[in-house]
């Protein structure tokens, strides 16, 4: 018998496909947004949503807006004195783009606004090159963004020598304003936060009450005192005719309230490392900063990124409040420029917010995203 | 690396800081070379940063004033730019060494506060403004019972416009602001049927509104704004410098010198414009106050005399075209009056 | 002679005195209080000295000064001839005010939010991610702007008002809701209402009683919004319904009558809302994912319906997660409405500016902002200590 009664299949069957019912978007569908009938209820009220802010707000921002225009009249109803129709709604972006240079630099004298995007372009050159892991020599990359940065940006920015001329602070605002606190807060309050830290669970209670007593008065009152303490009380504590430049007080300010929070998060790190770290350190004769600085701060602040970066973004986030102390970062200058006669509309404030937002919300997201992207790098695996 | 970043920080913080001995202001000033002045965050007419970003105004050219009396250039000062809310410790502190910010001269300031008010270079009273267009019919301040009335906080204007309604039995409801262009935004925007503040600075506000032609300024004036200058108190000599600039202002406007006239008369034969311009042979008019002999000459020719820079912040050589009115030379029936420089 | 070389190598006490962590830890807080007494002692004398120079009077005495100005939004009785310390408290009650409506609708929108985002559902889950990730990346002060100017400001003057229900109005300056006025024999109501109460926390406890000794629920919910709800409504038809409404009309400039909230304190108490929603959002969800699967599956294994191993299970142990981060959302939720500042909303920051501004006394003023929201933030810790203590697993 040649042919074969085996009744053994020697290859493998072909998988059936799903039955219709469980594939492609309708299945997807069913599965994902009609699963129940209280399923089915959300979801209409989910698009009822979305319809109601999503349409209105496309509509406003890309169909109705207001691209181009010179003043006021572009962008308000011929009721309101302008060229629009009766009952027009839609963002005027003409604005934002008048107005572009003043959110970006602030008052800073056009002639010399390439200062600042050369530092601009300074800090994303060594940014970059940091942040993406591959690139190797890390420590001459932070040590020319955190410390040769700082000096080469202070001189251009600042001026007044190398034959640069004097650009006083009260000029700055924008988006250089909230960059630049950012980064000198960011650059101060991380290691002063880690001192704070180290100081709080230090054995020698006088180093340790002096650092709980900061940590909680400024963690216990809002930015917004703490301004006005720097900005009003500052220039009593200090003798007759020093003074400080009203910028210099808004980063003391900032930084110093950072750092508060910083102190809290490192700490939370500190306290996460066996005990075993702290004596395996001890029994190897390590110096106090050696253990520390070798062995127990890389696993605590590692553990800590996410709360690292969030101080991060709160901070950047409180940039805004310089405002009231009559500084303009970049919310200050939007603001600012509301009330400027030659484009006060009804559409003004909303378009130039939405900018604002847009800019904040992009720095933001992408510093959580990165923060995220990092913890799983630095994940090895010792999380129980 | 934390002691490198604190050293830069360190070193910014000192180049960034103006220090200087505090011997008494004339010589603080003279040693950093500069006036370091304060002004409002921007009213038009007073103290506004042009397109340029240079400080116009009344009280901005006050400041040059001054700066013209101690240096013979107008051009060295600083401005500082101040809420309502700062004034004071700025003052207070050092940081600034003149208050040119159309502030009102009160006893509590005078005393309690601290400071000394150097002359009242602007007589101003406290009026109401109103949307004509929306509230027709609307043409006294006796009619503003239950409207919200937009105001600075921090002001004496916050304080008389209490007073007057409870004086008139009146109701309101008050919307407050810390700086002037929030409450010029809101009044702008409908928050308030009513502005009020120093009737000069409404003048001024209503060119930046954007249909400046729907407001009035309603008669009443509801009370006393005399703005000066002020300095810190117990520096008797820096106060005679800044009280004698602005009597210099005024003698040179009764006297006739003008920017313009100021090179060709200081060789008039004219015994009060000799004393004056100081080309009168041993005189020590102007070393006595500590400073140059020729401080009226510097002064007027870099900023004009008082009647000069009237006309061109606020008069009608501007576009808030307000009359001299009560800030006329005494000889005009106003109140301006210089004692003499003699 | 040899025996003299001896000392030598063992090297001296000097020098491990030197080395003496206890010691060394003496030194060093010598140092630090000598330097902070310096620093201290430097900066008092620098204010008191530019203070005198200054002649500005310090002390607390000047609270009792006649404030002499008015604010825009009070909740007690307040006017010009009140004093500074008046306005001060009138101040803190408007903070306490805006702060307690804030974290409610917080918590509610935040809730909700949190259960979203783990819904089934793939709709709603998007909805509330994109809500989260939109608001907590931007500024809190944004949010506060976007209201106040970008939408309620947008609104029509109160000549056109937006008419709503019930005789309520909407327009730039605020909402205009009719306002109750209580007749004689209102009092009665109340007496109602808090026997309505007192009888719901008995029901409630005598039912927990019989459940632990008989096992037998009891329906509690229902009863007590019976009796809560049900009380004041009979005592309503009782006393002859005593109530009438003040409703809000227009006049020349506004609309009076009625009870009118706001624009700022609006803008600044739904900001505040939607942007701490987004953080408490997020506490929630981590909350609900920290308890493990097994336990509702045991509860199910029990025989629990849903409902109840929400409540009974699930719930209980996610609180123990949510609330300690939770409370610290609360205050800084009540510490960013010190924001309010920044569109004229009198709270405690705001008025004590104004009185900073018309006395001078700027150090008094930053004193009485650090002490109470100092005070409220110990007050919050002391709470989340005896939360956990309370809440604490009880381990072997």
């Amino acid at each position: 018998m040649s042919e074969n009664i085996g009744y053994v299949r020697t290859e493998m069957a072909l998988p059936e496909p799903a039955p219709p019912r469980e594939r492609g978007p309708v299945a997807w569908a069913r599965k994902n947004l009609f699963a129940t009938p209280v399923d089915s209820i959300l979801t209409f009220i989910g698009l009822a949503i979305a319809a109601t802010i999503v349409v209105p707000l496309f509509q406003w921002a890309l169909v109705n807006a207001q691209w181009t225009g010179t003043d006021r009249t572009y962008c308000s109803t011929v009721a309101q004195g302008g060229i629009q129709p009766d009952g027009w709604s839609g963002a005027c972006w003409a604005f934002v783009k008048a107005k572009f240079g003043q959110f970006m630099f602030g008052r800073y004298p056009i002639e010399e606004r390439w200062r600042v995007i050369l530092v601009a372009i300074m800090f994303v050159v060594l940014l970059v090159p940091l942040m993406v892991p591959r690139v190797p020599r890390k420590g001459l990359n932070a040590f020319l963004l955190f410390l040769v940065f700082p000096v080469v940006a202070y001189v251009l920015l600042v001026g007044d020598m190398f034959g640069l001329t004097h650009v006083e602070t009260p000029l700055w605002g924008g988006l250089l304003v909230t960059l630049a606190l950012s980064f000198v807060g960011i650059v101060v309050s991380l290691p002063l936060g880690i001192l704070l830290a180290l100081g709080r669970r230090s054995k020698m209670p006088v180093v340790k009450m002096v650092s709980v007593i900061f940590i909680e008065t400024v963690r216990g009152v809002p930015l917004i005192t703490v301004l006005f303490m720097a900005s009003v009380m500052l220039p009593l504590f200090l003798p007759a005719g020093m003074s400080f430049d009203k910028f210099l007080r808004a980063l003391i300010g900032v930084s110093l309230f950072a750092s508060a929070y910083m102190a809290e998060v490192v700490r939370g790190g500190l306290q996460a490392i066996p005990k075993g770290q702290y004596e395996g350190a001890d029994s190897l004769g390590l110096s106090y900063w050696q253990k520390m600085g070798l062995i127990v701060l890389p696993q605590a602040l590692k553990l800590v990124i996410p709360g690292i970066v969030n101080t991060f973004i709160g901070m950047f986030k409180d940039t805004s409040l310089v405002y009231i102390i009559s500084m303009f970062d970049l919310l200050g200058v939007v603001r600012q420029n509301f009330s400027d006669p030659a484009w006060a509309s009804p559409q003004t404030p909303a378009s130039g917010l939405v900018f604002a937002a847009l800019v904040f919300w992009m720095f933001c997201f992408g510093m959580s995203r990165y923060s995220i992207y990092m913890e799983q790098r630095l994940d090895t695996g010792h999380k129980r | 690396m934390k002691y490198i970043v604190s050293g830069i920080l360190g070193a910014a913080a000192l180049s960034l800081m103006a220090s200087a001995a505090s011997a008494g202001t004339l010589e603080d000033v003279k040693a950093k070379g500069f006036l370091q002045c304060g002004v409002s965050t921007g009213l038009a007419g007073f103290s506004a940063p042009n397109d340029k970003g240079d400080w116009t105004g009344l009280d901005a050219d006050f400041c040059r004033a001054v700066a013209a009396a101690v240096f013979g250039d107008g051009t060295k000062v600083k401005f500082t730019p101040l809420s309502a809310k700062e004034r004071f410790t700025a003052l207070q502190s050092g940081e600034i060494d003149l208050l040119s910010r159309n502030t009102t001269y009160t006893i509590n300031r005078d005393t309690a506060l601290g400071l000394n008010f150097a002359g009242i270079t602007y007589y101003d009273g406290q009026g109401f403004m109103i949307n004509a267009k929306k509230l027709p019919g609307v043409n006294s301040a006796l009619q503003l019972s239950g409207a919200a009335v937009c105001v600075q906080t921090g002001t004496t204007t916050e304080l008389n416009l209490a007073d007057y309604f409870k004086a008139n039995k009146m109701e309101y409801n008050p919307v407050v602001f810390e700086k002037l262009e929030e409450v010029n935004a809101a009044y702008d925007a409908g928050r308030c049927d009513v502005y009020t503040t120093d009737q000069s600075g409404l003048y001024g506000i209503r060119l930046t509104l954007s249909s400046p032609d729907d407001h009035v300024v309603l008669p009443e004036i509801i009370s006393k704004e005399p703005l000066g200058p002020a300095v810190r108190q117990g520096d008797d000599k820096w106060n005679d410098i800044v009280r004698w600039t602005y009597y210099a202002l005024l003698t040179a406007e009764e006297l006739g010198i003008t920017q313009a006239n100021v090179d060709e008369l200081k060789a008039s034969g004219n015994p009060e414009i000799k004393r004056v311009l100081g080309t009168e042979a041993d005189t020590k008019i102007g070393t006595d106050l500590g400073l140059n002999n020729d401080w009226v000459v510097s002064i007027v020719k870099a900023v004009g005399n008082y009647g000069e820079l009237f006309e061109r912040n606020v008069g009608q050589g501007s576009p808030l075209k307000i009359a001299r009115g009560l800030n006329g030379q005494w000889t005009k029936g106003g109140l301006q009056y210089a004692p003499p420089i003699r | 002679m040899a025996t003299q070389d001896i000392p030598r190598d063992v090297g001296g006490g000097r020098a491990s005195l030197l080395y003496d962590p206890k010691v060394r830890g003496i030194f060093v807080q010598a140092l630090v209080v000598v330097a902070l007494g310096v620093l201290v002692y430097w900066i008092v004398g620098n204010t008191a000295e530019n203070l005198k120079r200054a002649n500005v009077a310090s002390g607390f005495g000047f609270l009792n000064g006649r404030a002499g100005f008015d604010l825009s939004d009070t909740p007690i009785q307040f006017d010009s001839d009140s004093t500074y310390r008046r306005a001060l408290l009138a101040g803190f009650l408007n903070t306490v005010i805006v702060a307690l409506a804030g974290i409610v609708t917080a918590t509610i929108i935040g809730f909700l939010l949190g259960v979203g985002r783990l819904a089934n559902n793939w709709l709603i889950r998007k909805i509330c991610t994109v809500y989260v990730e939109v608001f907590r990346n931007i500024p809190p002060l944004l949010v506060i702007f976007f209201w106040y100017f970008g939408v309620l400001s947008v609104l029509p003057l109160p000549k056109e008002s937006i008419e709503l229900p019930f005789g309520s109005f909407l327009n730039s300056r605020g909402i205009y809701l009719p306002r109750p006025v209580w007749d004689e024999g209102a009092s009665l109501i109340l007496v109602a209402l808090a026997i309505g109460i007192a009888m719901s926390v008995f029901v409630a406890r005598r039912a927990k009683q019989r459940q632990m000794a008989t096992g037998q629920p009891f329906p509690v919910l229902w009863v007590s919004i019976a009796l809560i709800v049900g009380l004041p409504l009979l005592a309503l038809a009782a006393t002859g319904f005593p109530l009438t409404f003040d409703l809000p009309k227009k006049s020349t400039f506004n609309l009076t009558g009625g009870f009118q909230i706001k624009p700022e304190f609006l803008a600044l108490y739904l900001a505040l809302s939607f942007y701490t929603a987004s953080f408490i959002a997020e506490i929630v969800r981590a909350g609900i994912k920290g308890v493990s699967r097994g336990q509702s599956e045991a509860a199910a294994a029990l025989g629990l319906r849903s409902g109840q191993t929400l409540r009974l299970v699930v719930v209980p142990q996610a609180l123990r997660i949510v609330i300690p981060p939770l409370t610290s959302q609360y205050l800084n939720l009540t510490k960013n409405s010190s924001l309010a500042i920044a569109i004229g909303y009198p709270d405690l920051v705001a008025v004590g500016g104004t009185v900073l501004n018309q006395t001078g006394q700027a150090i008094e003023i930053v004193t009485i902002w650090m002490v109470v929201y100092l005070g409220l933030s110990l007050i919050t810790s002391a709470f989340m200590n005896w939360f956990n203590a309370k809440m604490a697993l009880v381990e072997r």
